[in-house]
């Protein structure tokens, strides 16, 4: 058998040589599109990561400066926390989200949605109310760090996810699809010469064999031992370019598999 | 006479607030205590003054606000040794006290029960000097008009709520706006009953409840720029007492920005300088907001210069109202430079107003 590395289990013929070429020629579009893909998101995915990173350090400092305006309000109001939950009545901050579409990867992107409500504008009236209110304000503006930074994070997940995908399946074609296949085509193209070689070996054999049958015949009505085997010899030479005959081919069949084997060194000639 | 007789009745308990007076942290504790690198430095700093261990018991991690709870405490203890000793009619100054705090704990279960919520929770969240008696027996009412009428009924602060709501309003008015027109009759009353008492009592504390009922005018104000509420409304909310009352109020009434804020408020002379600064680094359009905060700042810094005052004069009563509103600035303090501590926001640790 040829081939030694795995291989589809087919029948050599020619159909299934015609397809398994079809197949490596898609394999091979297919795995220069996804070595494509797999590029245009890495690009996407470094983006990603440096905006990621901006984005954590930024959190942190808007988070520090909002958690700072919350102790301002203590400093001047007192605790409002309970008033500002109850009187809170309709969001005022929304979160939108949207798809995004990166090389075939949809990715979810947030948007914010700020609409100026006035649910607990009066908190604070007669004190502290203006650090209520920036309060508020340095604490949307946190939120809205934290909503860009939740798509980046979100997208970054995704994309890692994506990026191993496909890196696998580039890896899979690479490295195990496309050699099977092409393991495969060697496998039937030998297989295919191989039969080749016996149906013309065969062939030759057969028509020596009725020769032979025909002489012996011949023979047995002339008694001339002898010459008939210089004949017979003489015979299967003249066999070799003479065209085969089919219509000998019945009568041969049942020594035909013992011959091959034996003369199988014959090829050689060939 | 009234100093004359005046250490008959309240001789020991002035002997006792002075006493807490001299408790109160110092300019250099608090050079101290801005030092601390971390709150267990902040907690060692503060036994070593008259807080003592107050939080010794206290689990680690401190939280800023437990701080301000145990110091609020060590302020409520205080008061209440103060109360269970005076007599009428410091008693009843005392009472007066109590009042504010019990109009935000009223309100507060006014919140709760408008929007339904289990009361009873609410009462752990009360301000311990505004909790009384019959407190607990507001969380009985189920509906807002149960609830107006066994704050009639039970509370001290029946009169305000008579005068100046009714059980509807409650339903239907802003909560501030219930409770700064609950406290706008309190201001009053309390300079009304300060009015009674005899000269050097009366005195200091015309003075600085005009300057609080100023400071909520003034506030209440530039808070309502650009809200719903609406200028008639506002005008209701201004106490009619205070050196802006009338013509002051008349034009705060009217006023839509910082700048008539500023106008109303030349006539005074001490108010004057409030604004002096905010109007010369005026440069951006976002300034407002920045001039507010520096306002609130001069309030503060006014209050306790005025509270400071009153311990000037002897044989009044002034000095239990100013000891409680300087504790409570220092409390104020102690959670500032905490949370500056804990944020690690070196840079702001200085804003708080020293006292002594």
């Amino acid at each position: 058998m040829s081939g030694t590395g795995p291989r589809e289990n087919v029948f050599a013929t020619r159909m299934a040589l015609t397809n398994t070429k079809l197949r490596l020629k898609g394999a091979q579009t297919g795995h220069s599109l996804l070595a494509k893909k797999r590029d245009a998101l890495t690009t996407r995915f470094r983006a990603i990561l440096k905006k990621v990173d901006e984005a954590k350090r930024k959190m942190g400092r808007v988070m520090q400066l909002a958690s700072f305006s919350m102790a301002e309000v203590t400093y001047a109001t007192g605790d409002i926390a309970y008033l500002v939950q109850e009187q809170a009545k309709m969001a005022t901050f929304r979160v939108k989200a949207k798809q995004e579409n990166v090389s075939g990867v949809v990715l979810p992107a947030f948007e914010v949605d700020r609409v100026a409500g006035s649910d607990f504008n009066l908190t604070g009236l007669g004190r502290g109310g203006q650090q209520v209110m920036k309060a508020k304000e340095v604490y949307a503006k946190a939120i809205e760090t934290l909503v860009e930074l939740a798509s980046l994070q979100t997208a970054f997940t995704i994309l890692d996810e994506v990026i191993r995908a496909t890196n696998r399946r580039v890896n899979a074609i690479e490295h195990v699809i496309m050699p099977r296949l092409e393991n495969t085509i060697k496998y039937i193209m030998s297989e295919l010469d191989e039969m080749d070689r016996e149906e013309f070996f065969r062939s030759v054999v057969l028509v020596a064999q009725y020769r032979r049958m025909r002489v012996t015949k011949t023979e047995t009505s002339r008694l001339k031992k002898v010459q008939g085997k210089k004949k017979r010899d003489t015979a299967a030479r003249n066999a070799i370019e003479s065209t085969p005959d089919d219509t000998a081919a019945e009568t041969g069949l049942e020594e035909g598999p013992t011959d091959l084997l034996s003369s199988k060194d014959d090829d050689v000639i060939f | 006479m009234e100093s004359l007789f005046f250490n008959v009745d309240s001789g020991f308990l002035e002997g006792v607030i002075r006493g807490y007076k001299a408790g109160i942290l110092t300019q250099n504790q608090y050079a101290n205590l801005t030092q601390c690198e971390s709150l267990e430095d902040f907690r060692t700093q503060l036994s070593a003054t008259d807080y003592g261990n107050f939080l010794a018991n206290e689990p680690l991690p401190i939280s800023t606000s437990t701080i301000a709870d145990k110091a609020t405490q060590v302020l409520v203890d205080q008061f209440n040794y103060i109360r269970n000793n005076a007599v009428q009619p410091l008693s009843k100054f005392l009472e007066y006290i109590t009042y504010s705090y019990m109009i935000d704990n009223v309100v507060l279960l006014i919140t709760g029960t408008l929007h339904e919520r289990d009361t009873h929770e609410l009462l752990e969240r009360c301000h311990p000097l505004g909790v009384f008696d019959t407190l607990p027996a507001l969380c009985v009412a189920t509906s807002v008009e149960e609830l107006y009428q066994s704050v009639l009924v039970e509370t001290p602060l029946a009169p305000y709520f008579r005068d100046c709501l009714s059980a509807t309003d409650l339903d239907d008015l802003n909560i501030e706006i219930i409770r700064n027109t609950v406290y706008k009759a309190y201001l009053e009353d309390f300079y009304h009953f300060c009015s009674t008492l005899s000269p050097p009592t009366s005195d200091v504390m015309h003075r600085i409840l005009s300057f609080e009922a100023d400071r909520r005018t003034v506030n209440i104000t530039i808070n309502s720029f650009n809200t719903e509420l609406s200028k008639e409304a506002r005008a209701k909310l201004f106490p009619s007492i205070g050196r802006l009352w009338p013509e002051g109020n008349n034009q705060l009434a009217k006023a839509e920005e910082m700048d008539q804020v500023r106008q109303a408020c030349e006539n005074v002379m001490e108010y004057r300088s409030f604004f002096a600064d905010s109007s010369s680094s005026q440069g951006g359009g976002n300034d407002d907001l920045g001039a507010a905060s520096q306002l609130e700042d001069r309030f503060f810094q006014m209050e306790v210069r005025l509270n400071k005052e009153a311990f000037l004069q002897q044989f009044q009563y002034g000095v239990f109202f100013s000891y409680m509103k300087l504790k409570e600035q220092e409390i104020r303090n102690l959670t500032w430079i905490a949370e500056c501590i804990a944020q690690d926001a070196k840079d702001r640790i200085q804003d708080f107003i020293p006292i002594f």
